[in-house]
């Protein structure tokens, strides 16, 4: 078949091509439109949204510059709302909506170009760099992630393992889930500076504690999948408890282990962000964050939060190719 | 009767307390109240029976209760690095009108409307996608990828356009029940059976007899898993929207505040108001939902 132009999805569709090909493409109708599609319209929403919400400073400055605006004296206009000013006055409205030094609501592009300027073009050694404060944040991250886990895993193994553990603790973990744990935050930060604990250890034990219990309850779940007849042919074996521990639990909790290593790293990101906040810390994203609404540098707040989304979308993404690649390995995908 | 590891056991706990006790009676003390909690519980664990499964945490919770009571006590922990329970219990009573007026400012008004908005709004949106797949298709990605972002972050930006009252934290929390509720939803909405889904097919059943007399009922297990995640979701928006700007009242600005003053028995008796408004609200969440899905195999037995 030399025709090109035949439709992909009909019958005998991808006759003549790589049947890997046809497959992607047929994919790409079945996700990827509808998501880009989803996305696009957000977008415009977004530029949509830009007009109404910073119609009040675009008109301002169009009647400063000596353009007629609709209602004349300012103090008309401070009543209005912005969709009622934007309708009054649509052209300095459209005009001025996506180009403002303060917006109050940056246009997509502004915070692109912001994220691009404090990324690519400062060295990111220096305090003006997003780059920098993405690192000082993810190495609390990191730290309080490493500690929470390794806990939890070795508490869901003392669980699984104790009746009287699981009975007196489990209950524990399990209500820590329904509770918000993170205000204590500015309390661990502030008591730990007191006893001469600076740096990023105090944020680190926050996104640890944040981390630990999704661990713990994902664990227990994990380690108990086996089911009895798997356990009793370990038995049947004459397996010892380490034996079954390492040969069965452990493999089989894998897939558990990643799902809640994927909510852990989030709640650990979290977790470091808000432990930037009380303290007034110079460095980080959550102190770009509080430095932004200090200063009303509302594009400074949302190249921050799009540096800690992006963050924390590349931890989450990096976990879930390991859990792939280990998965598969094992022979479980 | 007492077996040989127990016997073991307790040998090495009277050696651990004796040795504790020649280095520092109070650590000998410290241990002795571990291990008789530990081994009440042990005791009351074998038993096996339905009253030791609400026994043995709550034994567990006063020792470590009674644990922190005594090293804050014997160890003279100054107050502003850890209050004892009792100081904090003080602290809970003497300052009750100050902490209901938090309660309300935080989470009736703030957590509990921004709750309702937010997961009113998931739910439109997830039927919207329920009746366009391809939505749905674009919905779910999109959902699931922004539901592990740290929405928190909004808080600053949703603070300066709502103004510091409730309002605004309201909005935080809009933003971030909306996700879990709505990936939840639409999963849900997408999992009965496409034998079930035939067969109201063959009664002639139309789009929305469909869904409410089949795709809702037996979404309801996984909507009220995204309500109970959300339960959680909406007090953290709440107390943390409040750290960038708040009233003079609400219970993530007395925290701040008080933690600013060094009143760290204030700000326990603020945590311990967030711990009960956070397992009542779930409490409440989950009650609906086994009263709703009655027929559900994991409320069954």
């Amino acid at each position: 078949m030399t025709d090109n132009t035949a439709p992909i999805s009909g019958q005998g569709a991808g006759v003549g091509r790589s049947a890997r090909a046809a497959l992607r493409v047929r994919a790409l109708g079945q996700t990827a439109l509808p998501v880009l599609t989803v996305v696009v319209a957000l977008l415009g929403l977004w530029y949509l949204a830009c007009i109404p919400m910073n119609a009040a400073q675009s008109v301002l400055t169009a009647s400063r510059a000596g353009i007629e605006v609709m209602p004349e004296s300012p103090r008309d206009r401070r009543g209005m709302s912005g969709a009622a000013l934007a309708l009054a006055n649509p052209g300095p409205a459209v005009a001025g909506a996506f180009a403002q030094d303060r917006p109050r609501l940056p246009a997509p592009h502004q915070v692109a170009i912001e994220l691009w300027n404090s990324t690519a073009t400062v060295s990111p050694t220096s305090n003006r760099s997003l780059v920098y404060h993405a690192w000082v944040t993810m190495s609390a991250t990191l730290t309080g992630f490493v500690i929470g886990t390794s806990l939890g895993i070795l508490l869901a193994v003392g669980i699984v393992h104790s009746r009287v553990m699981d009975m007196s603790v489990m209950p524990w973990a399990i209500v820590s889930q329904t509770v918000p744990i993170i205000a204590i935050a500015p309390m661990i930060i502030v008591v730990l500076y007191s006893v001469g604990v600076e740096g990023i250890l105090p944020k680190a034990v926050i996104s640890a504690y944040l981390s630990f219990f999704p661990v713990v309850v994902g664990m227990v779940k994990g380690l108990r999948a086996p089911d009895a007849m798997q356990l009793d042919q370990l038995r049947t074996y004459a397996a010892s408890r380490a034996q079954t521990f390492f040969k069965l639990r452990l493999p089989s909790s894998t897939p558990y282990l990643f799902a809640s290593l994927k909510i852990g790293i989030a709640a650990s990101l979290v977790g470091a962000i808000v432990g930037e906040l009380p303290t007034g810390a110079v460095a980080g994203l959550g102190a770009r964050l509080l430095a932004g609404s200090y200063y009303g540098q509302t594009v400074q707040i949302w190249s921050a939060l799009f540096g800690a989304a992006i963050l924390a979308a590349l931890a989450v993404g990096v976990i879930g190719v390991i859990e792939r690649v280990a998965l598969r390995r094992m022979g479980l995908r | 009767m007492i077996g040989a590891s127990e016997r073991r056991l307790l040998v090495v706990e009277v050696g651990l307390v004796a040795l504790a006790a020649l280095l520092d009676p109070r650590l000998a003390m410290i241990l002795l109240i571990w291990f008789a909690g530990w081994t009440v519980n042990t005791g009351i664990a074998r038993s096996g029976t339905r009253a030791a499964a609400t026994a043995v945490p709550v034994i567990f919770g006063i020792t470590v209760l009674i644990l922190w009571e005594a090293v804050v006590r014997l160890f003279d922990v100054p107050g502003v690095i850890l209050p004892a329970p009792t100081a904090i219990a003080s602290a809970f009573a003497a300052n009750a009108p100050t902490l209901w007026t938090d309660f309300v400012q935080t989470v009736v008004k703030g957590a509990l409307s921004g709750y309702l908005m937010g997961c009113i709004a998931a739910f439109a949106v997830a039927l919207l996608a329920d009746r366009f797949d391809f939505l749905r298709r674009g919905l779910l990605p999109v959902g699931n990828f922004m539901a592990a972002l740290p929405i928190v972050g909004t808080a600053p930006i949703l603070v300066m356009w709502f103004g510091f009252d409730w309002q605004s934290k309201a909005a935080v929390v809009v933003v971030m029940v909306f996700f879990p509720v709505l990936v939840n939803t639409v999963a849900g909405l997408a999992d009965s059976q496409a034998m079930q889904r035939d067969l109201m097919r063959t009664f002639g059943a139309s789009y929305w007899q469909g869904l409410v007399k089949l795709r809702l009922p037996s979404a309801m297990p996984f909507i009220f898993n995204g309500l109970k995640i959300a339960t959680t979701l909406a007090l953290v928006g709440a107390i943390v929207a409040e750290f960038f700007g708040s009233p003079v009242q609400g219970v993530g600005f007395r925290i701040s505040v008080s933690v600013g003053q060094l009143a760290l028995d204030m700000v326990w008796a603020e945590i311990v108001v967030a711990a009960l408004a956070g397992s009542a609200f779930y409490g409440i969440i989950a009650f609906v939902e086994r009263r709703v899905t009655f027929w559900h195999p994991s409320n069954r037995g």
